[in-house]
Order: C-alpha cells, then sequence, then structure tokens
C-alpha cells in the first residue's frame, strides 16, 4: 500500500476517488432553458444491499452500477460498456440477474440487491468464486464480477427450469449442459477468452448441486 | 443525460395523465432502451413516470381461451410461463431467441413492443436521420443498409423494428390494450399497432401521447407447428438480419410473418394462400414490390431460405 504522507491509501480508494471526481465534473452546469430541469434533481431510495438496508440520497440519472460503485464504495462491479452489452455490471436484484448500468437507482425502492462483494470474500469465497480459481476461469478479470454473478444466476435459472434458446424441447427440464451454459452466458463479454475455462467452472458447480 | 424528474404514480390512469399533462414526459418500465438512449442523448425526456409498481405484471387466462399478459411481463417470466411454452410456442422462442439473460429478466412485454430502431444513423448523433431529427434527412439509405428494412420503407427512412417478440405476437394476432388519461380504455390489433415510416418515421405506433399499454392479450391457442426461426451474424445475443415466425396445420395451411425486413412485423394474409406451393411462392408474394438498398437485396433471398427451412422444421 503506498504511503502518502499521513494519508493511506490503496489503489482501490484510488480508483473509487478517480471515478468520483469523474462524476462530478460529468454533471451539467445548467440544462437546456426550459425544456427540463435547471440542474440534478435529487431523490431518496433506500435498499438492501448485500443484506444491509442502505438509504441513499441520489442525482435521479445515478444507475444501480453508480450507486454502488460511487456512492456504497462497492466497486466489485465493473462498468465496460456501460450500455448492457458486455454484462461486466451484472448484479443479483430480487434474485435475478440484470444489467445494473441499465437500470436507475431510484427504480429500486426496498429492492435486494447482491453484488459479487455480496455473494463472497477472500475469507469465505462463494462455491463459483472458488471454481473461477480452480478452472482458471479469468486472465486480466475485469469481467469476472460480472461473469460470476451471472454464472451464479444462470444455475439458478437453469434449476428454476427457465428454458434458454437453445432447449431442444421447450416443456422438457433444462439442464446445465456446456450448450445451455454457452448460450445463457452470451451476455457477459471476455476479451481475455476464458470463456471454455468458465464453461468448465460452472459445469463443476452445477454437478455439485445436482 | 440530462436532468429528469421522476414519479411512481399509482394507477394506470394515473400514470397516463402524468405523462399527457407534462410535454417531455415519458414512461419506464425495463428502462434497457430507453435508459441506454438517454445516456446517448437522443432520448431527452423531462421527466420519468415510473410504471413498475402497477401491478400490470400477470399472466391471465381470459373467457375466450386465450391469455391476456400484463405489459409490465418481463420476457423471461413470458417465455417460461407453462401455458406459453405448451400453446404458444413461437412466441416463447422468439422471446428466448432476443437479447440476453440479464435484458429479459429486465425487459417487459410492452417495453419490448415500443423498443426503437437499431439502424446504426438513429444511434450516431452527428448524422442526420429522420427519425431522431424529423426533417433532417435519412443517412441510412445511401448509406450503411446492410441490416435496414427491404420492404414498407420510405424516402424518409428504411429503418427496421429491431424485435422478435413483436413478430411473434404478429402471427399470432395479438391485440394491445391500452389505457388513457381520462381512464379510457381500448384495444389495437397488433397489426394496426406498429406504423409504417412514410414521411413521419417519427411517430412509431398507434399510440397516443400518454396512452399507456397495460396488456397484450392472445387469442385462443392457434394450434399447429409453431417456429420461430432467426438468422444473425452470431449464434447469441445479436439483432436478427431476417427472422420468420411461422404456424403451420396438419392440412398444410397457416401463417407466416416476417422479422428484420420491415419498421413493422411484416404479415400479409394474402400471401399465406401460397403456403401449399411453398416458401418461394410465399415469399414472392410477401416480398413483392420490395425495394431494397445494394447492401441488403440478399434479405430477399435469406427470407425465402429462412422460411423454408421453418417450414421443414415445422412440417418434421
Amino acid at each position: 500500500m503506498p504511503n502518502f504522507g499521513e494519508i493511506e491509501l490503496s489503489r482501490r480508494d484510488v480508483v473509487a476517488g478517480a471515478a468520483a471526481c469523474a462524476a462530478a465534473t460529468g454533471v451539467p452546469s445548467s440544462a437546456r432553458a426550459g425544456t427540463g430541469p435547471e440542474g440534478p434533481v435529487m431523490a431518496k431510495v433506500s435498499l438492501t444491499v448485500n443484506g444491509e438496508r442502505r438509504e441513499l440520497e441520489l442525482d435521479t440519472r445515478t444507475s444501480l452500477l453508480d450507486a454502488a460503485r460511487e456512492h456504497l464504495r462497492l466497486t466489485g462491479s465493473k462498468k465496460g460498456c456501460d450500455h448492457g452489452q458486455c454484462g461486466a455490471c451484472t448484479m443479483i436484484v430480487d434474485g435475478r440477474r440484470i444489467n445494473s448500468c441499465l437500470t436507475l437507482a431510484v427504480m429500486h425502492q426496498d429492492s435486494e440487491v447482491v453484488t459479487i462483494e455480496g455473494l463472497g470474500d477472500p475469507r469465505g469465497l462463494h462455491p463459483m468464486q472458488a471454481a473461477f480459481i480452480k478452472h482458471d476461469g479469468y486472465q486480466c478479470g475485469y469481467c469476472t464480477p460480472g461473469q460470476i454473478c451471472s454464472g451464479v444466476a444462470v444455475l439458478a435459472e437453469i434449476k428454476a427450469g427457465i428454458p434458454s434458446h437453445v432447449s431442444a424441447d421447450l416443456n422438457a427440464r433444462p439442464e446445465a449442459t456446456p450448450a445451455e451454459i454457452r448460450e445463457r452466458m452470451s451476455g457477459n463479454l471476455c476479451r481475455c477468452g476464458a470463456y471454455s475455462n468458465i464453461v468448465e467452472a460452472m459445469t463443476e458447480i452445477a454437478g455439485r448441486q445436482a | 443525460m440530462k436532468a429528469f424528474t421522476y414519479e411512481r404514480p399509482g394507477t394506470p390512469a394515473e400514470a397516463a395523465a402524468a405523462v399527457a399533462r407534462r410535454p417531455g414526459a415519458k414512461f419506464i418500465a425495463g428502462g434497457t432502451n430507453l435508459l441506454d438512449l438517454m445516456k446517448l442523448q437522443i432520448e431527452t425526456p423531462t421527466h420519468l413516470v415510473d410504471v413498475n409498481g402497477l401491478g400490470l405484471d400477470r399472466i391471465e387466462p381470459t373467457p375466450e381461451g386465450g391469455l391476456r399478459i400484463g405489459a409490465l411481463v418481463r420476457n423471461t417470466d413470458l417465455a417460461a410461463d407453462a401455458r406459453v411454452r405448451r400453446d404458444y410456442a413461437v412466441l416463447a422462442r422468439a422471446l428466448l431467441a432476443g437479447a440476453s439473460g440479464q435484458l429479459r429478466n429486465q425487459a417487459t412485454t410492452a417495453g419490448n413492443l415500443l423498443q426503437r430502431t437499431r439502424c446504426p444513423y438513429f444511434y450516431d448523433t452527428a448524422q442526420p436521420c429522420n427519425k431522431r431529427q424529423p426533417g433532417s434527412g435519412c443517412s441510412a439509405i445511401d448509406g450503411v443498409s446492410r441490416t435496414l428494412a427491404v420492404i414498407g420503407t420510405s424516402d424518409a427512412c428504411i429503418a427496421t423494428h429491431p424485435g422478435d417478440m413483436a413478430v411473434a405476437m404478429r402471427v399470432l394476432d395479438a391485440t394491445v390494450e391500452t389505457v388513457d388519461a381520462e381512464g379510457s380504455q381500448r384495444t389495437i390489433p397488433i397489426a394496426d399497432f406498429h406504423r409504417l415510416p412514410g414521411d413521419t418515421p417519427h411517430i412509431e405506433t398507434a399510440l397516443k401521447p400518454g396512452e399507456l399499454i397495460t396488456a397484450v392479450t392472445l387469442p385462443k391457442p392457434p394450434g399447429g407447428a409453431q417456429v420461430y426461426r432467426k438468422v444473425r451474424d452470431r449464434a447469441s445475443y445479436a439483432y436478427a438480419l431476417v427472422s420468420v415466425a411461422v404456424v403451420v396445420q396438419p392440412d398444410g395451411t397457416g401463417r407466416v410473418a416476417l422479422g428484420a425486413v420491415a419498421h413493422k412485423p411484416w404479415r400479409l394474409e394474402a400471401a399465406e394462400a401460397e403456403l401449399p406451393r411453398g416458401a418461394r411462392a410465399v415469399t414472392e408474394r410477401l416480398l413483392a414490390g420490395a425495394k431494397p438498398t445494394h447492401e441488403n437485396a440478399y434479405k430477399l433471398k435469406l427470407a425465402e431460405r429462412t422460411l423454408g427451412a421453418a417450414l421443414t422444421q415445422a412440417r418434421a
């Protein structure tokens, strides 16, 4: 950890602080005259994040992803594309995986949100986290929090009997085959190309669950 | 993103009134398309009316033997519903062919119908686009048009409706139920819901300002073999280049709708009379008068072949 005089900063603090600065300068000084609010509109929202009740007052424009990263300092969820194309921001909200960049925090009054930090930590890894390590399911790691949140939810979706595009029979119970896993994980991109190892990690956990 | 005020109304009629009385107001449901467009400042609402809490999230049987799908039913829940999987397989298949698992968990039935085109020039705010900025011109007609419409186009716009769900809804003869600011309700046949671009491509549906979709209703199951076949640039999580929804009865009669060829799901009941003569005869009739660009003329042949494959699958 670098020591800047009396202030000790971790890399995570620096990254989070930089993001907060960028967000502050991104606020427009005035909206177009007469067409909308003159400046930022603040709203209160309370929700449960990783089992903890959180009360926030946010600019209505704040995505759930930015609320977590910049206001709750939960920087595990990543901002890849910010347009719902890459899946790096995937969180499990009210039991379902969603792109947290494409939903407003104020739309989540009373929601139950689970981020990668809520699945496990270095002292107590979630089985999916352990399986990603064992099977080398990542290289740079940037997409990994989203991959793991998605992976946990995908196995729950298969268990709940939700069909997919590759399910041969819509009315049969789907199974966690490699083809099913690949199709269901298509909303999570990995530029390092760790896909086959991700499938192996998920297959192991699916087998353990069965 | 432009600043906006936000409210959560208590009833569908209150929501409709809240949007009708404020120019610049919009409904937000799943938000997966709207928020994306707001980040790009293609959509710049000044007020958002959140309809998620209105209880429009149930799937119920109708007295006529069909299904009434609440406007807020998520795409995942609709595709996974046992009645939809059994009786309206073409709809379940269309939904599962679209977007990603994360997006289907968030996107709603009504929002899916209202999604905007993915024409690259609609997204590029540095280029003219009559849909984004009426009167500015169409960059696509002489531009990159490989994914765009081949029929029902106009000199003002060659964008497509990009979705899969609406194509299945069209082949199933769904109807769209709405409520307006005065609380009065109406029913719009899906055939009349989406408009052709004409000289007002920015007006995409039959909805009036402030009119809120409350449900989409399916008539009783059509039976037959139901197939949704989608051709795209990659195997998953991509928009269609061409898609086909078919319902084929044991006597060889049936219904056909095409996706990604027009500004709306493309179905001509007259063309369905050609079904016994095969895919070529149907598509010749269905796509008669098509005006493709040099980049997307391949869609005519692709539609014929995709329909041929879908019919083979349906008759297997």
